[in-house]
């Protein structure tokens, strides 16, 4: 179907395209089964200028929008999950610069990550703090020039590889939500290392890590926006990037459904193609449709936010929500399709849904997801019955 | 450094497929590209320029399609793009090529050229070494690796059939490379912008100074008289007796097809 | 030669368009029309439902070297490295005895460095006189000093044909010979032979990565000059009785701007790159052992080319991953493609089916490589392939 891409876009999705298929295809089961980091592949991005994208030009990017990341995250999410996990992730920890780092903040760190000269993680979740992202128990004290950062924090994606982490830590507890903020800290900053990295179902050639801040002095300048903000910064940015996760889930099933497709209609069966079998092709159809919906309402959610709306939270979650459910279902039944082929991993639809999975889960789960959608639609109605 | 790379727009032979009824070429959505092996020659442009400064220029002799394959090599990182093109090129053979791009690059001006080793529609590798000839300038073919680069002289790597060896020329030089050289990088984003727009200088005969009796059709003395299809797959044929007899027939067989 | 389109018959239906690799067909005044763009590869032939394009003479030809008829005699320039005269220069010589029978002019040989005995071997081989030169500038190979001295003997002694090997050394100093002398080269050529109406050599090579050949005529220039894969021509008789002349050249003033700093050689089977091989010998599960690999080593070096190998062979541990051939390795297209004890499953079909020439050996009939092998030869690898080494060596005299 023709979504009026602009010659721009286009050739963003071609460039992204033979990226997929030149660096990340043929290596991508490798750095499955070692759970390698993508190092080469994230050189090709910064060579291409794909770190860039969504940064403004005055810094060094392409000044383009959350369409044109998505287009970027759907083709190297149909090679990879791991390594469109490790750009999306890197988009994810540059959001709280961008939206609220002060001038000099966003000269000093944004050209370098456009340039992909450094990468970045965003800081949140804990052992006590996931889905109730109020449960963040790193403190951030003020001593003199500096804050001094303690704690954890879990399952960050990127963490160890990245140079640039924003982090969000209580400044003051008693105030409750109200008492985070949001900081950037830098790799090697005395007393900030790393723990484990994880071993995961999927997304393997993403790395997983444990950040831990021991008595960590990092400079006042490096508060974004103010103190008492952080959990505001949390949720714009995960607000922008819910709708690349989005094109996460249809990036994945986009590329299942083409293996699926691919395999069955060589293996042959009962003297036919199972293609040519109504059970194959009812499978193939639904599979199909719920595709191409998610595709349908992961553009429009992208361009309604390039559009300058304020509130695009509920939208952003549907995106979500139903593409990456899909994304499982789409996976799952790819692994059906092909059978026992489907189920060894010398075809890559296992390691689609396995890597499927997670999309299911971070960057809030889907049951949050429907519970911002909920409450939206409470406030809606709450709107419209006063007004 | 001016470092100018010689490149060639070829119909993708890897996906060239023989009609057997017919035995002729079938063309049907058979892309055109960049000649695979100019790609690694624009790659090490770059390179060599990004140590040592300078610029890199793409130059094609070809018909007006070929601008594609110049604006592709703007996207992957080339800083000027010339096309030569005139109806007095046509019927060129690899001497009236090498003769043709040789003037254009002399009024061009050049610290080192660099070009791929062949291309895979005419697969005949002459037309490097042939320009140095007319340059009056050393060539080294084969360049397989850079040892050392200096502003004033290489030390290559010229791959031979069982190792290569080590040679050093002063400049200017004309490269012939080989696919072991480097990774051609893939274009970036800006670079696509930036093929866009770029403009692209034509040259015709009247603009390079050239002879025009050693042009085209009249400066080629060689000609096709016939082309034909490569000898048809022949019928599966079993090889039986002992395995001296099977090994004896195979033998036979291969060299009567020139394959020993 | 041109192609043509003839307008009486042309219906405007375009058929033809489309099928040019180089779109060198355009309509005119609703026909079609052929501009200069064609490179003669006969695609949009076949395809005309009316029959209306052609081939036809080419009208005008170069101007060509004055005097051509006066050019008389066969060369054959000997390539040497390490001072030991190429294979393949025996072989030209093979095929230039032919040539200077059909000639009747007589065969010479060009030597640039090695020593005396090396050009009386070339005698031996069927040269009727040598040109030796014995400079230490051609201790290493530098193009200049070989262009420079082998030009002047042309232009000196006026050769009817030059021949060298397509070779790397070949490759790259006779194009600048062909430049310097204003003359023309065919490269890579399969085949050559005099044409008996016109006396021209008929060369033939191939084109557009092997899917099509060519006759090249070099009709007014001279000498005509090749180059000539190894392999391809057979060699002469060795005839240790057999006297010529070897004329010592003086190499006087022959100077080289590039200079080789060191020779590195390296081990045969890395450096032989599987995509590019012509010969690729393939072992399967159907070794049993990974010895299995060193008869098939042998074998490939006796026929120049790689050793492939099976996904089953690679997990096994018998070969390294790099000569995996198949859906999850290499895809390969030599000439020749021996399958050894490979049972030809898909996978590994899919990664060399496209070969010239597949020959599968195998001990069970019904193995699914067969289908698509031109030779079939139902065996025990551990008999067959040793039987094809001992063969080629008597074959190859060594």
């Amino acid at each position: 179907m023709n979504y009026f891409l602009t010659e721009e876009q286009q050739m963003l999705r071609d460039l992204t395209s033979q990226i997929a298929t030149e660096k990340i295809i043929p290596v991508r089961a490798e750095l499955d089964e070692k759970e390698e980091f993508p190092h080469e592949i994230m050189k090709v991005l910064a060579q291409s200028d794909i770190f860039g994208i969504f940064i403004p030009e005055e810094y060094g990017g392409l000044g383009m929008g959350s369409f044109e990341l998505c287009i970027a995250v759907e083709e190297l999410s149909k090679a990879c999950l791991g390594v469109s996990t490790t750009y999306a992730a890197n988009a994810l920890g540059t959001y709280p610069i961008l939206l609220f780092g002060s001038e000099e903040q966003k000269r000093k760190y944004l050209p370098d990550i456009a340039a992909g000269k450094r990468l970045v993680a965003f800081a949140l979740t804990e052992a006590n703090a996931g889905s109730d992202a109020a449960g963040v128990q790193t403190t951030a004290t003020r001593d003199g020039d500096h804050y001094v950062l303690n704690g954890t924090k879990q399952w960050i994606t990127n963490g160890g590889e990245a140079e640039i982490y924003t982090v969000i830590a209580m400044t003051d507890r008693s105030k409750g939500p109200r008492g985070a903020s949001a900081f950037i800290v830098e790799k090697g900053t005395p007393g900030f290392s790393f723990g484990k990295k994880e071993k995961k179902m999927g997304i393997r050639a993403s790395v997983t890590s444990e950040l831990i801040f021991e008595d960590c002095r990092i400079p006042k300048e490096n508060l974004l926006g103010r103190e008492g903000m952080g959990f505001i910064v949390a949720m714009k940015t995960l607000d922008q990037s819910r709708v690349g996760v989005g094109a996460q889930g249809l990036g994945v099933a986009q590329g299942a459904i083409d293996e699926a497709i691919k395999f069955a209609k060589q293996r042959v069966q009962f003297g036919k193609p199972i293609i040519s079998f109504q059970a194959i092709q009812h499978m193939l159809a639904d599979m199909a449709t719920q595709v191409e919906a998610s595709r349908a309402l992961v553009y429009a959610v992208a361009r309604h936010i390039d559009s300058g709306a304020k509130d695009f939270s509920k939208v952003s979650a549907m995106a979500k929500v139903f593409a990456t459910d899909t994304a499982m279902r789409v996976t799952t039944d790819a692994v059906q399709v092909m059978g026992g082929s489907g189920y060894m991993r010398e075809y890559p639809v296992e390691k689609m849904m396995r890597d499927a999975k997670i999309l299911q889960i971070y960057e809030g789960t889907n049951q949050i997801q429907r519970n911002v959608i909920g409450q939206a639609l409470i406030k809606e109605a709450a709107g419209k019955e006063n007004g | 450094m001016k470092i100018v790379v010689c490149i060639k727009q070829v119909p993708d032979t890897a996906e060239v497929k023989i009609n057997p009824e017919t035995n002729t070429l079938v063309r049907d959505g058979v892309p055109s590209i960049i000649n695979p092996y100019d790609l690694h020659a624009v790659e090490a442009g770059l390179q060599l320029k990004e140590s040592l400064g300078g610029s890199v220029t793409v130059l094609t002799m070809g018909p007006p399609q070929a601008e594609a394959a110049l604006r592709e090599a703007v996207s992957i990182g080339a800083d000027d793009a010339v096309l030569l093109t005139d109806r007095a090129f046509a019927g060129s053979d690899t001497l009236a090529t090498a003769y043709t791009l040789s003037c254009a690059v002399r009024t061009m001006g050049f610290d080192m050229i660099l070009c791929g080793k062949q291309a895979i529609d005419g697969d005949t590798a002459q037309v490097g070494p042939e320009m140095a000839e007319f340059l009056g300038i050393p060539h080294v073919a084969y360049v397989g690796g850079f040892e050392e680069i200096a502003p004033d002289g290489l030390r290559v790597r010229r791959q031979m059939e069982d190792g290569y060896d080590i040679v050093e020329t002063p400049l200017p030089v004309l490269l012939t490379v080989v696919r072991e050289l480097n990774q051609p990088r893939l274009p970036s984003l800006k670079g696509k912008m930036k093929a866009k727009k770029a403009e692209i200088k034509r040259l015709s005969h009247a603009d390079i100074g050239a002879d025009v009796e050693r042009l085209g059709l009249a400066g080629s003395p060689t000609q096709v008289k016939r082309i034909f299809a490569p000898e048809a797959k022949k019928e599966r044929k079993a090889l039986t007796g002992t395995p001296e007899e099977q090994a004896d027939r195979l033998i036979e067989e291969l060299r009567g097809l020139k394959c020993l | 030669m041109r192609i043509v389109v003839d307008v009486e018959l042309c219906t405007g239906c375009e058929t033809c368009v489309s099928s040019c690799p180089y779109d060198a067909i355009v309509m005119k005044d609703d026909k079609a029309f052929i501009n200069e763009y064609c490179q003669l590869c006969r695609a949009c032939l076949e395809v005309c439902p009316e029959g209306a394009i052609k081939e036809t003479e080419t009208a005008e030809a170069a101007a060509g070297t004055a005097d051509r008829d006066s050019y008389s005699g066969v060369w054959v320039f000997a390539e040497q490295r390490d001072g030991r005269v190429a294979d393949v220069a025996l072989e030209l010589l093979g095929a230039g005895r032919r040539l200077a029978d059909a000639r009747g002019s007589g065969l010479s040989a060009v030597l640039f460095g090695a020593d005396a005995s090396e050009a009386e071997r070339l005698i031996h081989w069927g040269a009727d006189r040598v040109y030796h030169a014995e400079d230490p500038i051609f201790e290493q190979f530098n193009d200049e000093p070989n262009v420079e001295l082998l030009s002047r003997l042309i232009e000196e002694h006026r050769p009817e044909i030059v021949l060298t090997g397509a070779t790397p050394i070949g490759r790259s100093f006779f194009p600048r010979v062909a430049a310097r002398v204003r003359t023309g080269l065919t490269a890579d050529c399969t085949s050559l032979e005099i044409d008996p109406e016109t006396g021209n050599l008929l060369q033939v090579r191939p084109a557009f990565g092997g899917n099509i050949m060519a006759t090249i005529l070099c009709p007014a220039s001279r000498p005509q000059m090749a180059t000539v894969r190894p392999r391809v021509m057979k060699r002469g008789e060795y005839d240790a009785a057999r006297t010529g002349e070897v004329l010592k050249i003086e190499a006087g003033g022959v100077t080289s701007r590039t200079r080789v700093a060191e020779t590195i050689k390296e081990v045969s089977e890395t450096m032989v790159n599987l995509q590019e091989a012509d010969v690729i010998v393939a072992g399967g599960r159907g070794l049993g052992r990974p010895e299995g690999f060193e008869m098939l080593e042998e074998l490939a070096g006796l026929l120049g080319g790689a050793v492939g190998a099976s996904r089953a062979a690679v997990d096994e541990e018998w070969i390294p991953y790099s000569h995996q051939v198949g859906q999850t390795g290499k895809t390969v297209c030599p000439k020749v493609y021996i399958a050894c004890g490979i049972s030809g499953a898909v996978q590994h079909l899919v990664g060399m089916q496209s070969s010239d020439i597949i020959v599968a050996i195998n001990k069970n009939p019904d193995a699914p490589i067969f289908n698509v092998a031109d030779y079939a030869i139902v065996g025990d690898v551990y008999e067959v392939v040793p039987a094809i080494i001992k063969r080629l060596r008597e074959v190859k005299g060594r």
